[in-house]
């Protein structure tokens, strides 16, 4: 613990020479081993009396050297492993991934593969945000809501397993398209998921909008304002809800998402209930883009020409995706080889967790919890 | 036989484009089949008076060079392809600002529709100063490294910048020696602390000025930079996993 004393000594940064652990301060150390941590998460508090005057994360728990792997990969051997950073919403790390690599490749993959893919991906959005939703509100209390999201949950798990035999690292994609035609009934089941799943969000926040316990414990807290999340490189639902309405599906459209009508939903006051109503209303979103999707899926081939030895041109390519958790991208350097020179990930989570120590200072204790849970944050892909 | 004729027939068209793909063997055999089977009925009669072929070849002359040309153009795109995706020179006002302002400094280049400039590593602070004050780069998206040992400067370090108001993506390039520092960028963006934490915990680069300097994802006791190309895939800190995990080795 010595290590963890000296370094929060530089924590405070506008006291730097107070002297660490004066009579009113105690620190406390929070995981790796702890349920609500999401993970593998160590915090160390610095606590006035139940008043958090700042933290520090510890982080690596989970580090598996992915993109040491990537080095050592072909392009296509790497494809499964990038579903197994953020492993709850692994079809968009294959999003960004293939389309990285087919922009290094300069192919592009064809209307109905697009459009599957778009299907899927919102697909997962919408799984993310639930698993979000019900363990974001199992940390502050609300057992309830874990049951209904997860049990809706399924339902996308399983159109999941019908199309390519996976529920979680699915590895759906693949560079230059799909390798699965859907399945017999594909779009039938997106569509009962999506009447199913409709009257569903209303049951979620029929729980949790106006309740008043839910209210007091994430109004206002763990507030972060747009200045401080530009600064801080915070993108996704955090920063929309802070009334940044930026979202890379509109501000730079990858795939195929400029032919679909959407809003992107905003906040006003940056706190924990705001970033709720934020995620609860880009689930209706994307109801709406697979609507769209499902209805205008086109005919024709899966998968765009491809060389079967994938040997890009040298070159860089900084390529992201609008992930679940915010901006999602890839750096690839390739040197015209079969394996990438260098494969960097630029992950939302451990961008967004370091926003954790600005939104916790002034904050109580337990609200530490509820703004961890806020964050979404999967320690798979903060340490990668 | 064939062979002859197609020699002197489509040489004149295909002399050009081939000298520059290098490979006389591949073109040469593509010829071969492409032309043979075009060219067999028109030509095996005219090829054995080879004095009147002026006026004879003339109508095989464009059929053999129109189905030999296009295979031709085929291997020679082929070796092409690395060729043509070139970094190609990037021009906008805000670059012609920075080229005026620093010189041979600044490398403006645009590679699959992306730009990016190289930057001289003495400009470093200053440049990345000038892009978030003032032309809005006010995100920085990512600070990353990669690794050539068999370069002199062995490190390239970069920075994805985004601006909100102008909603464009550069990159910011600089090369370093191995062991150089570079200035800190957590005054110009606060998002750099971690991410200069975690280049100097797998390159070794280290950041002046940085307030928290250490590393990130692993241990702080950890010997080695481990995306450095020499710290091979399996290679670990054997007396870090013996004394901290009790275990011979992690593998």
């Amino acid at each position: 613990m010595t290590d963890a004393n000296s370094s929060l000594s530089n924590l405070d940064l506008e006291t730097p020479e107070k002297p660490f652990l004066d009579a009113n301060e105690l620190v406390i150390n929070m995981g790796p081993q702890h349920p609500a941590t999401h993970g593998v998460l160590r915090v160390i508090l610095r606590l006035d009396g139940e008043k958090v005057l700042g933290l520090e994360c510890v982080i690596g728990y989970l580090h598996r050297g992915v993109e040491k792997i990537g080095e050592h990969r072909t392009y296509t051997m790497f494809n499964p492993y990038v579903d197994r950073m953020d492993y709850v919403a692994a079809v968009s790390n294959g999003l960004g991934y293939c389309e990285t690599v087919e922009k290094l490749l300069n192919v592009e993959a064809p209307p109905r593969a697009q459009h599957v893919r778009v299907i899927l991906t919102e697909l997962n959005r919408i799984a993310s945000h639930q698993l979000w939703l019900g363990t974001h509100a199992l940390d502050i209390g609300a057992i309830t809501p874990l049951f209904y999201t997860f049990r809706d949950r399924e339902e996308i798990l399983k159109i999941y397993e019908k199309y390519c035999g996976a529920r979680l690292t699915t590895h759906a994609f693949r560079i230059g398209g799909l390798q699965y035609e859907t399945y017999a009934g594909f779009e039938k089941d997106v569509k009962n998921f999506l009447n199913f799943f409709r009257p569903k969000i209303d049951e979620y926040e029929e729980l949790l909008t106006t309740n008043r316990i839910w209210l007091e414990r994430t109004k206002n807290i763990g507030r972060i304002s747009a200045a401080d999340c530009i600064a801080l490189g915070v993108t996704g639902p955090v920063l929309r809800a802070s009334g940044v309405k930026w979202d890379l599906r509109k501000a730079q459209p990858y795939a195929n998402y400029k032919n679909f009508d959407f809003d992107i939903p905003t906040g006003l006051n940056g706190d924990t209930y705001d970033r709720y109503l934020v995620r609860m209303a880009e689930m209706r979103q994307s109801v709406r883009i697979i609507e769209q999707a499902v209805d205008a899926l086109p005919e024709g081939p899966i998968i765009a020409k491809v060389p079967k030895v994938m040997k890009p041109a040298a070159g860089e390519v900084y390529h992201s995706i609008e992930a679940p958790k915010g901006e999602l991208g890839y750096f690839i350097v390739s040197d015209g080889s079969t394996q990438p020179y260098r494969v960097r990930v630029r992950p939302p989570s451990f961008v967004n967790l370091q926003a954790l120590d600005v939104m916790c200072r002034g904050q109580l204790m337990a609200d530490v919890i509820a703004v961890i849970g806020t964050l979404d944050i999967v320690l798979g892909e903060v340490d990668r | 036989m064939p062979d002859d004729i197609k020699s002197p027939s489509s040489p004149p068209p295909e002399g050009e484009p081939k000298p520059t793909a290098d490979k006389p063997a591949a073109p040469s055999g593509v010829k071969a089949t492409a032309s043979g089977s075009v060219q067999a009925d028109v030509k095996t009669p005219p090829e054995k008076d080879k004095a009147s072929p002026a006026t004879a070849p003339v109508p095989p002359k464009p059929a053999a060079a129109a189905p030999a040309t296009p295979q031709a153009t085929k291997p020679a795109a082929a070796p092409a392809k690395p060729a043509a995706p070139a970094p190609t020179p990037w021009d906008s006002p805000m670059v012609a600002k920075l080229k005026a302002g620093y010189g041979s400094g600044v490398e403006p280049l645009t590679y699959a529709g992306q730009n990016y400039m190289i930057v001289d590593r003495s400009l470093i602070p200053e440049i990345l100063q000038v892009l978030r004050n003032e032309d809005q780069f006010d995100y920085c998206v990512d600070i990353t490294a990669v690794h050539y040992p068999q370069r002199e400067k062995q490190f390239d370090v970069i920075w994805v910048l985004y601006s909100f108001a102008r909603n464009e993506r550069i990159r910011v390039k600089t090369q370093i020696l191995d062991g150089e520092s570079l200035p800190s960028s957590v005054p110009i963006w606060a998002t750099a602390n971690w991410l200069e934490r975690e280049v100097y915990d797998m390159f070794g680069i280290k950041f002046d000025g940085h307030p928290d300097l250490k590393r990130i994802l692993l241990p702080d006791g950890w010997k080695g930079y481990p995306l450095r190309k020499d710290y091979g895939i399996l290679q670990q800190d054997n007396e870090w996993v013996q004394i901290n995990l009790g275990i011979e080795s992690g593998q």
